[in-house]
């Protein structure tokens, strides 16, 4: 929609004092999803030339903010890693089409902190880290299950800008289960559960999402037995921290929870293959 | 900014937060489309340098350098159409149309990946008419259109008329125009469900640059209406006034504000100072109807005709024949329950809004998306002491109603701004107004006791019907009494009673929507009887056969007999019959997954196919000078497909092809008068009118050519171009040239009242497999019998059924108005508020029924709401079926539903 009260684009590239009112501009997708009268300025991020995507020479997987959604499941078909599926499968768990994939970015699905944002979904499961740039200069370094603090809270200042996400390239060896549920088929996640199971010393982190406020991420040195793992997530999420909103009563988000974790926990129980 | 759109360029500088929906539209683009204008819908998808993209999300300064393409460009240059325009025409992927320049840009860009994928392929598309077979069928280039043949159209599937202009984005819907000097009127809203307006200071307001009125209550005319249209405006409540100086829901307008730009108005309502006195509110119709609640109109009931004002009934309904509590007492089983329906949004993809000015002739002309232009001209005129002829209501083509067109939203607020400042004036709701801005379907509580012998003889049944109509009485008393109507009379039994109420709350209004409360009721009803069937040990569907009324059985309510209503075919036995053929064929459908609970569930439902008190339509054919012909009719088309079949029973009768007609429609200028498109009428009742028009017009040419030729008229007949006679062919060119030479007028009118009425049937089956362990329910098979009478158009009557099952799916299984504790609307975007999708709306198997009505133009019966209502309690039936637990309450979403399931959850 129109963002009537929006006075000036600016372009990213070019530093200017940050102000009440100015916003970045990813792909757009949200900003332009709803109302957005306190907004004054939008900064244009899609002329920073950033590099989508970039696999470091440690093996380490950089994404930039602006990475559209298409092109991170376009080089996401081509990563040789044992995780490559879970990205597509994360893509996919977007209630948003592939149109929609072409414009918004995986800075954005961050940015939002929802908890059904899949991108949040899938950089928690791999470990994923921020990379912030404050107004100042000053760079600081975040984990996305850092991040993302809460429905629609994150650890962000203002003027602050999300450059890129970093999953490291211990991460993206693991083997990764996936499970989604939502009220609706091909719908909103109302629960998405990762499991990324490391190879080289057998550990498993389970990865909730979507059931949550934030992401819970609970790493086991070895695998959990299924009552070791039920308890972790007892212990982990606080009773008024599964998520209470129109997609899905508490109570069955928790039990969706309980579910698919375990199903995770016999799919990865085989070891690494 | 330089962008090539359609191969053309364009230089001009969006504005900085534009989108480039508005921008493309800004320029006459008006193939692009507002859905939703929030990414959800994919009414707007384009294509930038090849790449489809949502472009009400699209930032259009984005767009410098690049190409864009709308449905306008994508047909190549020359003149043949893209091979995806004339598969979505053969097979008609569409009814309304709104939603289709985004199916056919979508579907333009699929690759063969997601070809294979298309429940994937389209979760960004919407369309709230078709159920999506027949966009499944466009998409696999099934053919379902005919080829038209002289004189043979009706029963055929002809293509609609507009068809070439839907798939070309040409079509014009009611905000396709461009008109110069246009202002724009933006709504502030209450953000209190009960307050006392104070103050309202417009000052500020009217110092924004651009702003030109800001209209509030002291504006409005003191007088008192309802929104809801009907033949008789007594039917309806006046209780509404223009602007209020009391609001009673959140959302009610409270100021409007006109201006030169939708950002200049949007301005001047965030500077608008209201200060309010906050009432005490009540949301609940049960609270509200307890003593010491608080008073939602405190009015004189005889003027505004509300039942009871102060305890917030609007209307109420009680009766009994027989006597009910005896026949509990002597009965072998009784069942008791309460059955509660949630609120749900039409959701028509074009929303609501109207554009008006002053004609050259100094007459207020109003184009708006509305069921009823005719009704929407009187109630200007009464409000505004205009007499009928300084008024012309126009539609264009209307992207969808479901009932929420047959009220007056927004044509009073705009021609009060134009009458003030005699300038063309818009106003176009946004999605989330439609949401709380308003009308929903009416949310019912409905306390329903039925009871049998062991014999299977239903004996008595009891209804306690409460309905939440919210702030306004609209359409509450109407559609209440409706609802305990057929509900009630397909049924036998010798003992009814019913006491049914609807109440005002401080809610957003609830409205007419299709089914017009029968099917919250039938929820309840063929819910209880399928319980009451299994108490007794009875096969439910045996149970009901047993129990509904036969042909010859009078219909008998517990509010008293509708003297012109009759059973004037009567296809429930073979309703019946096609779900006994579908419960036989146990391998038929899909497999149910492994461990999962496997049910079955049928409902029937009875509907009147038009409303009480008459229903007035008015149709004039007239030959034309080329010997084509053109029939005008008031009846809207908003994708119903009633242009179709106008033509083909005009076609039938004048003994030509579709083609030769050209029908001019839904304005107030074309004929003398419409009810409108709603309650199911524009088949049987403005068809019967376009029926005796053109039958009347072939009477007057064969006269004429008779006449002429001098041979006896029984000699001669209409043929596609000529009068046939033995001695040769009269071109109809020569006749009128001839007819016009003696002054004599080739044209014949039609007129209809609406009375007398008859029945139609329908009855549905599914059978669903659910998990246990996750609330999910699967559709296997669902088969539907619809008893249409003589079906004058099978192709657009299958998509009718269709797209009833699928709209009453989403308000079955997820779609749900929901407010919250201070009366907000929660669910204010499609993101928010499921609609059905591609992949949640199963192919439902579609079978006609042999019958040919005594009373609907040429046999037809309606078939336009009841597809919608058999078809929650045929999924809460099979849901019992399969799990033993008896679902009440809808929506079924799969966490409730685990939640009944779960025994540690209960």
């Amino acid at each position: 929609m129109d963002l009537n009260t929006v006075v000036e684009i600016r372009d990213g590239r070019h530093p200017a004092p940050w102000r009440p009112g100015d916003a970045w501009l990813g792909g757009g997708t949200y900003l332009f999803s709803e109302p957005q009268p306190h907004l004054r300025r939008l900064v244009d991020l899609s002329r920073t030339g950033w590099t989508p995507v970039r696999r470091g020479p440690d093996g380490d997987l950089e994404i930039a903010a602006t990475c559209t959604i298409a092109q991170l499941s376009r080089y996401a078909r081509g990563l040789g890693a044992p995780a490559a599926p879970l990205f597509e499968q994360c893509c996919r768990a977007f209630l948003a089409s592939f149109k929609i994939w072409n414009m918004a970015t995986v800075g954005g699905n961050l940015c939002n902190a929802l908890p059904a944002g899949p991108m949040t979904s899938l950089t928690a499961a791999l470990d994923g880290e921020c990379l912030l740039l404050a107004q100042d200069g000053g760079r600081r370094r975040v984990r996305v299950t850092d991040f993302v603090t809460g429905a629609g809270r994150k650890d962000l200042a203002e003027g602050e800008l999300l450059r890129s996400v970093t999953l490291p390239a211990r991460a993206l060896s693991c083997r990764t289960a996936f499970r989604q549920a939502s009220l609706y088929g091909l719908g909103r996640s109302g629960v998405l559960v990762v499991g990324a199971l490391d190879p080289l010393d057998g550990s498993l982190a389970v990865t909730l999402t979507a059931s949550t406020v934030r992401p819970v991420r609970l790493w086991f040195p070895l695998a959990p037995t299924a009552g070791r793992l039920r308890a972790a997530i007892e212990g982990a999420v606080a009773d008024d921290e599964w998520f209470d909103d129109i997609h899905g009563l508490p109570r069955w988000r928790r039990h969706m929870t309980f579910r698919y974790a375990e199903e995770i926990r016999r799919e990865l129980e085989g070891g690494p293959r | 900014m330089r962008v090539e759109v359609n191969g053309r360029s364009h230089a001009e500088e969006p504005r900085p937060g534009q989108c480039l929906r508005t921008y493309l539209r800004e320029r006459g683009w008006f193939g692009v489309k507002k859905g939703c204008d929030q990414g959800d819908c994919g009414a707007c998808t384009v294509h930038v340098d090849g790449e489809p993209v949502h472009s009400c999300l699209y930032p259009a300064f984005r767009a410098d350098g690049r190409a864009v393409t709308t449905v306008e460009g994508l047909a190549p240059a020359d003149g043949e159409l893209h091979p995806v325009q004339r598969r979505f025409l053969d097979a008609q992927g569409f009814q309304c149309g709104f939603c289709t320049a985004g199916f056919l840009m979508t579907t333009a860009a699929l690759d063969e990946d997601k070809l294979a994928d298309l429940p994937r392929a389209f979760k960004g598309n919407l369309c709230r008419c078709t159920g999506y077979r027949a966009i499944e069928d466009a998409v696999r280039g099934v053919t379902n259109v005919e080829e038209p043949a002289p004189g043979e159209a009706v029963g055929r599937s002809l293509p609609a008329p507009a068809g070439p202009q839907i798939v070309t984005g040409t079509a014009r819907y009611t905000f396709d125009l461009d008109v110069p000097g246009l202002l724009h009127m933006k709504l502030l809203r209450s953000p209190h469900a009960h307050a006392r307006i104070v103050a309202i200071d417009t000052a500020a307001a009217l110092r924004v640059p651009g702003v030109h009125a800001v209209l509030t209550h002291h504006d409005a005319p003191e007088r008192h209406f309802s929104t809801a249209r009907h033949e008789h405006p007594e039917e309806d409540p006046d209780d509404t006034r223009v602007l209020d100086d009391t609001v009673r829901y959140t959302g009610q307008r409270v100021a409007a504000v006109v201006a030169d730009s939708e950002a200049a108005a949007e301005e001047g309502c965030r500077r608008v100072e209201v200060t309010y006195e906050v009432l005490p509110a009540v949301l609940d119709p049960e609270e509200a109807m307890r003593p010491g609640a608080p008073v939602v109109h405190d009015k004189d009931a005889a003027t505004a005709r509300i039942s009871r004002p102060e305890a917030n009934v609007v209307g109420e309904a009680h009766g009994e024949t027989g006597d009910v509590e005896a026949a509990f007492a002597e009965a072998d089983a009784v069942y008791e329950d309460t059955s509660r329906t949630q609120r749900a949004q039409h959701a028509s993809l074009e929303t609501h809004g109207a554009v008006a000015w002053f004609d050259e002739d100094g007459r207020l002309t109003v184009r708006t998306s509305s069921q009823t232009p005719f009704l929407t001209r009187r109630a200007l005129c009464a409000l505004y002491d205009l007499p009928l002829d300084e008024v012309r209501v126009v539609a264009g083509r209307v992207g969808g109603g479901f009932g929420g067109k047959q009220e007056m939203l927004v044509e009073d607020i705009v021609a009060l701004a134009v009458l003030r400042l005699r300038r063309p004036v818009k106003l176009e709701y946004t999605r989330a107004e439609q949401f709380y801005g308003a009308t929903t379907r009416h949310p019912f509580t409905i306390a329903v006791k039925a009871a049998a012998r062991r014999d299977g003889t239903l004996t008595a049944l009891r209804l306690r019907v409460v309905a939440n109509t919210g702030a306004y009485g609209n359409h509450g008393p109407a559609v209440m009494f409706h609802s305990v109507g057929e509900s009630m009379a397909v049924y036998r039994a010798a003992n009814k009673r019913v006491d049914a109420y609807s109440v005002y709350t401080h809610t957003v209004p609830a409205g007419a929507f299709r089914g017009y409360g029968l099917g919250q009721v039938m929820f309840a009803v063929e819910s209880a009887l399928d319980e009451l069937a299994r108490r007794l040990g009875l096969d439910p569907l045996e149970f009901r056969a047993r129990n509904v009324i036969g042909a010859d059985e009078p219909m008998v309510t517990p509010g008293g007999h509708e003297e012109d209503l009759h059973i004037a075919s009567y296809g429930l036995d073979q309703c019946v019959a096609v779900v006994r053929r579908a419960q036989a064929q146990t391998g038929a459908g899909a497999p149910a997954p492994e461990g999962w609970l496997v049910g079955e569930g049928a409902a029937l439902a009875m509907i009147a196919t038009g409303p009480p008190g008459g229903h007035i339509a008015d149709a004039r054919a007239a030959l034309l000078p080329d010997g084509s012909y053109d029939l005008a009719v008031g009846t809207a088309e908003f994708g119903n497909g009633t242009t179709t079949v106008h033509r083909q029973i005009a076609a039938g009768e004048l003994g030509t092809v579709v083609d030769r007609i050209t029908v001019r429609q839904s304005d107030t200028d074309v004929v003398r008068h419409d009810t409108g498109a709603f309650a199911s009428t524009g088949t049987v009742v403005a068809g019967k009118a376009t029926l005796r028009a053109a039958r009347a017009l072939a009477d007057l040419l064969l006269d004429l050519a008779a006449a002429r030729l001098g041979v006896p008229r029984a000699e001669c007949r209409l043929g596609e171009e000529d009068v046939l006679h033995p001695g040769g062919r009269l071109p109809l060119k020569e006749l009128y040239a001839g007819a016009r030479a003696v002054g004599v007028e080739c044209a014949a009118d039609g007129h209809f009242g609406g009375t007398p009425r008859s029945v139609a049937f329908n009855a549905q089956w599914f059978r669903v497999a659910v998990d246990p362990g996750t609330g999910e329910i699967r559709i296997l098979r669902s088969v539907h019998a619809a008893d249409a009478g003589r079906v004058m158009n099978p192709m657009q009557c299958r998509g009718q059924v269709e797209g009833g099952v699928a709209q009453a799916l989403g308000a079955t299984l997820f779609e749900n108005v929901r407010i919250d504790a201070h009366g907000r609307v929660d669910t204010a975007a499609f993101r928010r508020y499921r609609l059905p999708q591609y992949a949640d709306v199963p192919r439902t198997e579609v079978h006609f029924m042999e019958t040919a009505d005594a009373i609907g133009p040429l046999g037809a019966k309606s078939m336009s709401e009841s597809p919608f209502n058999p078809v929650a309690p045929a999924l809460a039936n099979a849901l019992r079926d399969a799990t033993g637990v008896r679902f009440t309450e809808l929506p079924l979403t799969r966490d409730r539903v685990w939640q009944a399931l779960d025994p540690g959850a209960r």
